[in-house]
């Protein structure tokens, strides 16, 4: 199973952290192997938040092998190095666990590949997300444990994507989890409810063509996939319209980047969602119990068709 | 019904020396007898007065504590229930096997009203996944939009949607009426066995995909259509059944039945051929 839940304010912002941490519980019975935020918070635009770990969490029920806090220390040094070679000057350092990490860089380089594939040649460093707003806050639990752990209820900002994930292909621990970030696009996460059977065909053809992967969570194939699209010039709407055949299997998936959310179903709408859309807010995940933790008013809500579309900006 | 300690004859197993005892014990196996009246009884059912009338808020109970009151209410008599504040829960009013009047004054989540035999709903909201699957009479009808699946394997009654629906409405099917007000998604009817379906408005690819029998009447476009899936002359008393239906199910005023489009199974991939309990109530 896994749920999926993601908001959009139009014109204004909100409270997205604590919106989304309620979305995400009402949806835990799909999932509580692991939660993720992918949180676009207000911010100046000007620097870049970089959320990585250099480690995996290894309490109750992961799959990931025990290390020393010691080695986690090494991998942070190393990365403070590598930073400092490429230019980049960290002005604020916060490290809310042993292995996740928030930093808030000045770095002037639009291209992120260099960047990305550097800091990620230390073995045991992810990149959880690297933007101007965006921020992927991911870890074991339910949506309440990961909020909780990470103080995610006060972040403000005009959207969000999140997913409750039970772990079906691949293993209980952060680098499985979603969202996933865009790579090596700024401010672009994903997160997706289904199966996708075309993984490793796709897989070897974008590796060939220079893409990353952390994973083998087949989910993390709609963030490479959509990535690549855009890197070849397609808007998102266009390689979210392109993943419908391009992508094989059954899925509901979201994408957002720093200004648009967006969705698309699978031609076969084997995977739930129910969708509310108003002019100053967008709300949507695999039940309407999620939508209503934000709205428990009587609303409109639909389920999209079989192969829709659809983007908003804020 | 046969004495199994009595039973002289070998089975062929038997014969062939595979097991040698006789096989002895009870068998729950019943044979359906019109004449005696405990065979149309059901277990949990209540005298009810539909002028007698409650409400019941369950903005803060869990599903099972939700139903668990309905059938509470229904034991002291209650046959108009008003449910307050669904808010979208999960199988709220699920395996009611009485006459009821239940209005739902909101939205309900997957699985509302799943394997009900004989109550009138009517659900003043939206619903989700699974609406009424395994209906075996009875009347629901929902205001707004459906989501997908909607009456899977429902054996009778009519199932009405004023809005629109999700994916594979009907599926499996094997029984009742269910009419859309508005438009449908892919896999509408996909494997229905019997009954009939009314789309008033668009529907989407692999209509009536792999279906074995049934009948599917369309007001709009149709995306594709499924394997197996065919047109049918749409006759004078279609027309006049679809008439009465829309009326009975208040939808579809002044809607020209006559331009519908009416789909059936080739019947080049199955076979299909028993009686539904519920047509075995309808031959007595």
């Amino acid at each position: 199973m896994c749920g999926i839940a993601g908001l959009i304010h139009r014109g204004k912002s909100s409270n997205v952290g604590s919106e989304l941490q309620g979305m995400l519980q009402a949806l835990k019975h799909r999932g509580e192997d692991s939660t993720g935020y992918a949180l676009y918070g207000d911010t100046d635009g000007k620097n870049f938040i970089m959320r990585f770990k250099v480690g995996e969490n290894v309490g109750e029920g992961s799959s990931s092998i025990m290390e020393d806090v010691s080695v986690y220390d090494e991998r942070k040094k190393i990365v403070d190095q590598y930073l400092a070679e490429l230019g980049a000057k960290v002005l604020k350092e916060e490290r809310t666990l042993p292995y996740s990490l928030r930093y808030e860089i000045s770095y002037d380089k639009k291209d992120l590949l260099d960047f990305s594939q550097k800091i990620e040649s230390i073995p045991g460093v992810e990149i959880l997300s690297m933007g101007k707003s965006l921020e992927v806050i991911k870890d074991l639990g339910n949506a309440k444990a990961v909020c909780d752990r990470y103080s995610l209820d006060k972040v403000v900002g005009t959207h969000a994507i999140g997913h409750a994930r039970m772990a079906t292909e691949s293993g209980v621990d952060i680098k499985s989890a979603h969202p996933f970030w865009g790579y090596p696009f700024s401010d672009v996460s994903v997160v997706h409810n289904g199966q996708l059977t075309n993984y490793w065909n796709n897989r070897r053809m974008l590796e060939n063509k220079g893409m990353r992967f952390m994973s083998e969570c087949d989910s993390e194939l709609i963030a490479v996939y959509i990535a690549q699209k855009m890197k070849e010039g397609a808007s998102l709407e266009e390689g979210m319209k392109a993943s419908l055949t391009g992508l094989d299997g059954v899925f509901t998936y979201f994408v957002a980047t720093k200004d648009s959310l967006g969705m698309a179903k699978d031609t076969m709408a084997a995977k739930p969602l129910v969708l509310y859309e108003s002019d100053d807010l967008v709300a949507m995940g695999s039940e309407e119990i999620a939508i209503r933790s934000v709205l428990p008013q009587e609303i409109d809500t639909y389920d999209p068709f079989d192969g829709e579309v659809k983007v908003w900006q804020i | 019904m046969a004495n199994l300690k009595n039973t002289e004859k070998k089975t062929k197993a038997q014969s062939m020396g595979m097991h040698s005892e006789v096989l002895t014990g009870r068998t729950q196996q019943k044979f359906f007898n019109p004449d005696e009246g405990e065979n149309l009884y059901y277990f949990g059912t209540y005298d009810v007065d539909f002028n007698k009338r409650t409400e019941l808020d369950v903005k803060e109970m869990t599903a099972p504590e939700a139903n668990k009151e309905i059938d509470n209410l229904m034991s002291q008599g209650f046959g108009t229930i008003v449910i307050k504040n669904p808010q979208g829960k999960h199988s709220l009013g699920v395996g009611i096997l009485n006459k009821l009047n239940l209005i739902f004054e909101g939205s309900l989540g997957y699985f509302g009203m799943g394997s009900c035999d004989g109550p009138t709903v009517r659900i003043n909201g939206r619903v989700g996944w699974s609406c009424a699957e395994n209906l075996m009479a009875g009347k629901v009808v929902i205001e707004k939009n459906a989501g997908s699946c909607f009456g899977a394997a429902i054996r009778g009654g009519d199932l009405i949607c004023k809005g629109s629906v999700g994916a594979r409405t009907g599926i499996d099917m094997k029984g009742g009426t269910i009419i859309i007000g508005g438009d449908a998604g892919a896999f509408t009817g996909f494997m229905m066995q019997r009954g009939r379906i009314i789309i008033l408005g668009d529907v989407g690819i692999n209509l009536g995909d792999s279906m074995y029998d049934g009948t599917i009447f369309i007001g709009g476009s149709i995306g594709s259509y499924g394997s197996d899936a065919v047109d049918a002359e749409l006759t004078k008393s279609d027309q006049d059944w679809l008439t009465r239906k829309l009326k009975v199910a208040e939808i579809g005023e002044n809607f020209d039945v006559s331009k519908m489009k009416k789909i059936v199974a080739g019947k080049k991939l199955w076979n299909y051929d028993n009686l539904e309990p519920t047509e075995k109530k309808g031959a007595i």
